[in-house]
């Protein structure tokens, strides 16, 4: 009795059982077979089950198909702008013009809309990231606990504005509201090539300028977001270790907090780079076009890559046309794919440390 | 005397001194700059908000705002009303979340419950991360190479549905994925003690443990695709009238509205327009809300 349990289990439906007194008394042979295969299934004979079959196939193929899904995004855009490539007169990327209504003499060149796209993308992250890595250190280490839920959730509710209303609300009342700075900027920053009169109205509004504050305020929450939550996770024992050195609330932030968040806060702002390189309807409203050159100002009007295509939209009646937006469409994903993929490595190179 | 003094003075200089004034400025510094920031975030929300509402509100009570569309009255005619749009938007929202929300929550079950760190595990998680920053415009190009240019299909509201689908699948995912990994291990475990297949442990248990918070990730990823504008431009055309056919004619969508009064100079297009973004931040808030309080229901917590 006092050994059965170190006995392997197979011996135990031995003879062995005989002389185990507390069991009930094994009789009849069925029983004993039964009570061996649940305890130890022979080998090679695994059930399988039609359900589990059929639920893995459909979870396996649901995550191929999203690889499948992102390849088919990169090869149909290829695929449907290269006719409208092959006809057109200049060179795509070097080209500024964008003539598509004739369908036999296309020019369009995606240069000036690149680097409008490029100019007010960067300008909103300069505004955008100071501000969110200010807010994401009082959520983290300012803000008692009772608060800081609540405020990160403000924050995020920022995000849940529609695109369609920010460029509403920039178009309409922003940019009245904001325009004697622009004009004071453009009076006595004018010699500077950012504030230099440009193509667009200085106090009309529909400029690089105030659509670029308007995109720094879209963007603020996914920066934010992604900084707080690697700021939150500083090992607790490296502030409480720069407490006991007398460190004020500052330098615990300083020296704990800012080198352990770093990676975080960059690949943040990368992703919000990337949400601001693909923005459309915000600038779509907000940008005036022109039919004027590029001239790196602030005050510059023009359309980004993505406002482009969404102005065009009246022209998606052939696939030639359509072709010259679809061409744009790709540079502006492989764009962003680049942007994203690369915050998003580090991210994961961070948390596999 | 001497001694007195000497007696008086401390044996060794004191171990903590106050902070310099250095420090106490950097500090103070800091911690202004830190608030500024988040006062300087407030304001925006807040302006928008307030914007959106006093301008919206006239037009919304008016009697007709929910119960009429804007069929048949000219461009300066004031009266009418957004239920086309709404229509509109509520469908082709419910057509996205149908595609959406099994492919995401399969997708979620892979990554948590089949893949075992595998290769396929890496490159999902990364194309869903990639998904989710693809901009919406570009998501309606390829509906458009896809369902238009090269299956030849007209331009229809499901198409925009399609491009919708794009853009919710990866919030689904996340969400979903978040919800199941802190599902217990424990109930898993136990369900397999008990001889049920792994299917079922993952539709009977897993799922239903984890389900409001599913539920809650799927609303807050309708939200936010309702209010996508893009796709509506270049895969359906506005119609002002009402129109149920998915597959067929131009649908009225409230950004669409939107989009389409901002031609129109009139007082009675600017209450359109104006209307029109409160009724969408209204729809959005009731989805988040609603978000929110199934989220209290939840029995697994996230941190």
């Amino acid at each position: 009795m006092s050994d059965a349990p170190t006995r392997p289990r197979a011996d135990a439906s031995g003879p062995l059982d005989e002389g185990a007194g507390g069991g009930p008394p094994t009789t009849s042979p069925p029983d004993r077979t039964e009570a061996k295969i649940a305890t130890q299934p022979p080998p090679g004979k695994k059930v399988s089950r039609p359900g589990d079959r059929i639920f893995s196939t459909l979870a396996t193929s649901a995550s191929v198909f999203i690889t499948v899904l992102i390849a088919a995004i990169g090869i149909f855009l290829v695929w449907r702008a290269v006719p409208a490539l092959q006809r057109n007169q200049v060179n795509f990327l070097t080209s500024s013009v964008w003539n598509t209504t004739d369908i036999n003499d296309m020019a369009f060149g995606v240069l000036d809309l690149f680097q409008v796209t490029v100019l007010v993308s960067f300008f909103a992250l300069l505004l955008a990231m100071p501000v969110a890595l200010g807010i994401a250190i009082f959520i983290s280490n300012y803000a008692p606990a009772r608060v800081a839920r609540p405020l990160a959730y403000v924050v995020d509710l920022l995000a849940a504005v529609p695109s369609i209303v920010y460029g509403l609300w920039g178009l309409l009342v922003f940019a009245p509201a904001i325009s004697p700075f622009a004009v004071w900027l453009n009076e006595n920053l004018g010699w500077f090539f950012l504030f230099s009169t440009g193509s667009g109205s200085v106090a009309g509004g529909g400029t690089i300028f105030t659509a670029g504050i308007v995109l720094a305020v879209m963007i603020l929450p996914i920066i934010t977001a992604v900084s707080r939550e690697v700021f939150t996770q500083t090992p607790v024992s490296h502030i409480e270790a720069a407490l006991a050195l007398g460190a004020t609330r500052w330098e615990v932030v300083k020296t704990t907090v800012l080198p352990f968040g770093r990676s975080g806060y960059i690949s943040g702002s990368m992703l919000g780079l990337g949400r601001a390189l693909g923005e459309t309807m915000a600038l779509y409203m907000i940008l005036r076009t022109t039919t004027q050159p590029f001239s790196w100002s602030l005050f510059d009007g023009g359309s980004t890559i993505a406002s482009k295509i969404a102005l065009g939209y009246a022209e998606f009646n052939n696939d030639i046309q359509a072709g010259a937006y679809i061409a744009a469409g790709l540079v502006l994903f492989i764009l962003t794919f680049v942007v994203n993929a690369t915050a998003r490595a580090a991210v994961a190179g961070r948390k596999a440390k | 005397m001497t001694a007195t003094t000497d007696l008086d003075r401390p044996v060794k200089p004191p171990t903590f001194e106050k902070l310099s004034l250095r420090r106490r400025t950097t500090d103070l510094t800091a911690t202004v700059l830190v608030s500024l920031a988040v006062l300087i975030a407030l304001i925006p929300l807040v302006w928008v908000i307030a914007t959106v509402i006093a301008k919206g509100l006239p037009a919304l009570i008016s009697p007709t705002w929910f119960t009429h569309s804007f069929s048949g009255l000219s461009a300066a005619s004031s009266g009418g009303g957004i239920y086309h749009a709404l229509i509109g938007s509520i469908l082709q929202g419910l057509v996205c979340a149908v595609l959406s929300v099994p492919l995401g929550i399969f997708v979620a079950i892979y990554l948590v419950e089949y893949a075992t760190g595998g290769r396929l595990a890496r490159v999902t998680t990364f194309m869903v991360d990639i998904l989710s920053g693809v901009p919406s415009i570009v998501a309606a190009l390829f509906i458009y190479a896809l369902w238009v240019a090269t299956f030849g299909f007209p331009k229809s509201a499901f198409a925009v549905s399609l491009a919708l689908v794009l853009l919710m699948v990866p919030v689904v995912v996340r969400s979903t994925e978040e919800m199941l990994r802190i599902v217990p291990m424990d109930l898993r475990e136990a369900s397999y003690a008990l001889g049920v297949p792994k299917w079922k442990t993952i539709a009977r248990i897993v799922i239903p443990t984890a389900l409001p918070g599913i539920i809650t990730g799927v609303m807050l990823a309708l939200a936010r695709v309702l209010g996508e504008t893009a796709p509506l431009l270049i895969l359906v055309g506005y119609a002002p009238f009402i129109n149920f056919n998915l597959f067929d004619g131009e649908m009225g969508t409230l950004p669409g509205v939107m989009v389409a009064e901002m031609n129109n100079p009139t007082a009675a297009g600017s209450d359109r327009i104006w209307g029109a973004a409160l009724t969408l931040i209204l729809l959005i808030a009731v989805l988040n809300i609603a978000a929110k309080i199934i989220g209290h229901f939840s029995s697994v917590r996230a941190k």
